[in-house]
């Protein structure tokens, strides 16, 4: 493509952003701190559960160089905060529920005295018994994490049924059970939670941060400090990672108060690898329990799961969490009957919260395993069954509502059926060589797109004509690294008809852009995606009507836009756009569309509770992932040798952005597979370093080799689907699969290291470390 | 203390203190804010410069020992995003969020120093101190294959 060609759809146009990252430009929020910036921190509990006697500030401030010491007493708002429950303070005020807790915020000139004044907090924090794990706060008298929450330490809980529901069961002829569990995740991206403020001279503060979610910051910020919204302008730049971890509040509400306490001084805050991973919100720990039941002919016809999720202290987005695996716990396949039930639970253990997969991948590893066991109790090909069972449009799923989006899932396993790694499987796993065992494991997937029914999924774009003949795409949904700003680009020039370097983008600011929603369950283009495109054919046709009117033409069918220019095509004469777009007013020049995306209207058979929290969704990505594992019995080791991801996240706008989105999701779901488990004994985080805490390097991940099925999405734009969590729910159960292909063993829980797998070889434990 | 060394190709004179944090010093005396810190604790590779030509963890590296070197940057690459690495990267897709970008690129940069026409797996190790979180590597690997092959004038991947 040569820089005066028009972008196009469809086709792998490198990211606006690539080469700006490759030189090193200062994009990210800590790059743009102005020189002189004073020093923001937190001192955290570290009691796990405690009742706040006092916390004396005055040897703190007593510090040379400290500017401000401050606690819950100078909080003047709600001092609460949370996306759906305003249930965590900003500063502990009576009690700590976890060891991350915020005790004092404290403001200082130099990173030294700042050190040193939050060593001399003193907080007098009296020990209280901590709750461990969901079963003790269940338990007959425990106490209570929120003593005003209704539900006890149950911050959540629901039934799912469909057809007969446990009824369902005696239609089978074969049944089988599964228990399975998968640990805590930290998200580890490489960029830790920071950001920066200034209290401007008109009493205003601005904020630039790492954050995935800048309009709901605001509001959020605002309640708990007792502001106006709209004293508060909050900027999100590019994001060195989130994947859910930057989804709501991390540094946020400190930085507006540090600001307010620094005399119009800019202020810097930026989280440590260790407080970030000791404060940081969590994948959820969850324990899963399924049965599948099948006619001897392979027809599925009953599931039952339960889930169980250790929620931490605090809502977060648990909720949606608990929601959203649910309502995929029957798997993506056909289940006349099925009962599935689910529990949030409040402890005093790091904050469960979003991660990339919500909830899909803790239920997707364990389901997956068992539709295993099942197809081969029947004695039937392990992709055979799961193709015979495959949603297809029209379809009633598992948890009971009509399938309406476009479903290629068949698609993706018939890819998988025919690729040479899956036909070629038994030849490959009988040339293991000593000591080795190889085997081959299957997951197929489903991930529904967005908010689900009752949260508002809402976008709104806006595009500007630039008077220079440029066009501004103001992005209204942060970019946190999967690159949807870059296809805004591409969205906005193949629609006017305009080159890259044609096209300027702004930045979520909520001075500037407009409200769209958070960076977030797989809909960060797909929503926003679709507001952008009515917005650009709407200035477009602007633009055209403006043309004719001023050449006097027979209709708008006679002007084209062209790069840089529009043009009468039946007399080749053309006007640059800069000079049209002087001959236009402002209110001319800009186009704004609101798109809302559309919900589904069935699933009132479920709890009120989860259907509050988002079920059932409209549109669905499907996937099928093939991995190839070679075992070593005398190390335990596992290694994964190739893997193979089918996604159907409907037509691709850019398939390089949706291959890098797919690698990326597997090498997470490959770390939770393998090695990634954050240890907590005791309520405290053990592993919290990136040397303790093991995330795949580039020896670990096999190379990944991406499909796609390329199904139009009728609601999406251009035809797309969300592609953001779905891979990332392969891994856990495609490895399983292939372990037990290989060496005839179920692991208890996930990470498969190579103690519990020599373990289990050895028949020690159930795959228990010894 | 007084610091003389070599910065990106010009002379540089400092008088900071003698253990001042390189990754501080650069990403704040300095201005070049290319350079990421990620976990302060050399376990990730976000930091990665150029000392003398070989990779190094601008962490764990304090103000004094660069007296007398040759330090490059991400800003040193090239003047403009032009090094094939920087090509390359952008090209095939290597760069997501981009946090751990500058110091991947400088990692493989020392790799096709010490090894010009690296097989696929010869990269991965050569990258393997170097963390990213987005893109399961198959995208740097490809890169780094084709930024040699530009180099060396091979056809990418010729010896996988």
């Amino acid at each position: 493509m040569t820089p005066s060609e028009p972008l196009r759809i469809g086709v792998a146009v490198p990211r606006a952003d690539a080469g700006p990252k490759t030189r090193g430009d200062p994009l990210f929020a800590a790059d743009t701190v102005p020189a002189g910036a004073l020093w923001a921190g937190v001192r955290r509990a570290d009691v796990v559960r405690a009742r706040v006697a006092a916390v004396r500030t005055d040897r703190a401030a007593a510090v040379e160089g400290v500017v401000a010491v401050l606690t819950h007493r100078d909080v003047k708002g709600t001092n609460r905060q949370g996306v759906i429950r305003r249930d965590q303070p900003v500063l502990v005020d009576e009690v700590v529920r976890h060891a991350g807790d915020a005790v004092a915020l404290v403001v200082a000139t130099t990173p030294e005295a700042l050190t040193r004044a939050l060593s001399l907090v003193e907080a007098d924090l009296e020990p209280l018994p901590p709750l461990l794990d969901v079963e003790s706060a269940l338990s007959e008298g425990a106490p209570l994490l929120h003593p005003d929450h209704l539900g006890g330490n149950v911050l959540l809980e629901g039934t799912l049924t469909a057809g007969s529901g446990a009824a369902g069961e005696a239609e089978c002829d074969e049944t089988v059970e599964l228990a399975f569990a998968t640990p805590r995740q930290e998200h580890a991206y490489l960029e830790t939670e920071n950001g920066w403020a200034v209290e401007t001279a008109d009493g205003r503060v601005e904020l630039t941060c790492s954050t995935q979610t800048p309009y709901r910051d605001r509001m959020e910020v605002a309640e708990a400090l007792g502001l106006d919204p709209s004293r508060l302008r909050i900027s999100a730049p590019y994001l060195g990672g989130g994947f859910g971890g930057k989804d709501g509040i991390t540094v946020q509400t400190f930085l507006v108060l540090a600001a307010l306490h620094a005399g119009g001084r800019p202020v810097r805050m930026r989280w440590g690898r260790e407080e970030s991973i000791v404060s940081g919100t969590k994948r959820h720990a969850a324990r899963m329990s399924v049965r599948l039941g099948a006619r001897a002919n392979g027809t599925l016809r009953f599931a039952s799961a339960d889930l169980r999720l250790d929620k931490g202290p605090y809502d977060h987005l648990g909720g949606a969490v608990l929601e959203l695996g649910m309502e995929h716990a029957t798997g993506p396949y056909r289940v006349s009957h099925s009962v599935v039930t689910g529990r949030a639970v409040y402890t005093d253990n790091p904050i469960g919260g979003a991660f990339r997969g919500f909830g899909v991948t803790q239920v997707t590893a364990a389901v997956e395993q068992a539709v295993d066991l099942l197809a081969n109790r029947l004695g039937i090909d392990r992709l055979e069954f799961r193709r015979r069972n495959a949603l297809r449009r029209g379809d009633v799923t598992g948890t009971g509502f009509t399938l309406l989006c476009s479903v290629g899932l068949a698609d993706c396993l018939d890819e998988v059926a025919r690729h040479p790694l899956w036909t070629g499987r038994e030849e490959w796993k009988s040339a293991a060589g000593p000591f080795k065992r190889r085997g081959a494991g299957l997951a197929a997937l489903w991930h529904g797109t967005g908010y689900g029914p009752v949260v508002p999924d809402v976008a709104n774009a806006k595009v500007e004509l630039l008077p220079d003949g440029r066009f501004r795409v103001f992005c209204g949904v942060a970019d946190m690294g999967q690159g949807n700003v870059s296809t805004n680009s591409q969205i906005a020039g193949a629609l006017l008809g305009q080159p890259a370097g044609a096209v300027e983008l702004v930045l979520p600011d909520t001075d500037r852009t407009l409200p769209s929603g958070s960076s977030a369950g797989s809909r960060t283009t797909y929503s926003f995606g679709q507001a952008l495109d009515g917005a650009a054919r709407l200035l477009r046709e602007r633009i055209v009507a403006r043309a004719a009117d001023l050449w006097m033409a027979r209709g708008v069918e006679e002007v084209a836009l062209v790069p840089g220019a529009v043009r009468h095509l039946p007399t080749g004469r053309e006007i640059p756009l800069s000079r049209l777009a002087s001959a236009m007013g402002e209110p001319e020049r800009v186009a704004v569309h609101r798109w809302r995306a559309p919900v589904a209207a069935d699933g009132q058979r479920a709890s009120e509770t989860i259907r509050l929290h988002g079920f059932p969704h409209r549109v669905f990505a499907f996937g099928a992932h093939l991995a190839l594992v070679e075992v070593d019995e005398l190390t335990g080791q596992l290694e994964v040798d190739r893997y193979l991801a089918v996604t159907d996240c409907g037509a691709l706008v850019n398939p390089q952005l949706a291959a890098q989105q797919v690698q990326g999701a597997v090498a997470q779901g490959l770390g939770l597979a393998l090695s990634e488990e954050l240890v907590v004994e005791g309520g405290r985080i053990e592993t919290s370093s990136l040397r303790t805490y093991l995330v795949p390097t580039s020896v670990d991940v096999p190379e990944i080799e991406t499909l796609f099925v390329p199904v139009h999405e009728e609601t999406g734009p251009f035809g797309l689907k969300g592609v953001g969590e779905i891979a990332v729910n392969g891994p856990v159960p495609a490895v399983a699969n292939a372990l037990a292909d290989a060496c005839g063993i179920r692991l208890p829980r996930a990470p498969f290291t190579p103690e519990r797998i020599l373990a289990a070889l050895r028949g020690r434990g159930n795959g228990e470390a010894p | 203390m007084r610091i003389d060394f070599v910065l990106n190709g010009s002379p540089a004179v400092l008088d900071v203190p003698p253990d001042r944090r390189v990754v501080d010093l650069l990403r704040e005396e300095l201005g070049l804010r290319g350079t990421k810190e990620a976990c302060g604790a050399g376990d990730c590779g976000a930091c990665t410069i150029l000392v003398d030509g070989e990779s190094r963890l601008s962490c764990l590296m304090l103000a004094a020992q660069l007296q007398g070197r040759a330090v490059t940057t991400v800003e040193g690459l090239s003047p403009d995003g032009s090094h094939p690495l920087q090509e390359a990267f952008a090209a095939h897709g290597a760069v997501q969020c981009g946090y751990c970008t500058p110091g991947m690129l400088l990692a493989a940069a020392d790799l096709l120093s010490r090894d010009p026409d690296p097989d696929r797996d010869a990269i991965r190790e050569g990258l393997s101190g170097n963390l990213c979180r987005c893109t399961g590597y198959v995208k740097i690997v490809d890169a780094v294959a084709a930024a040699s092959a530009a180099t060396v004038g091979a056809p990418a991947g010729r010896k996988r």
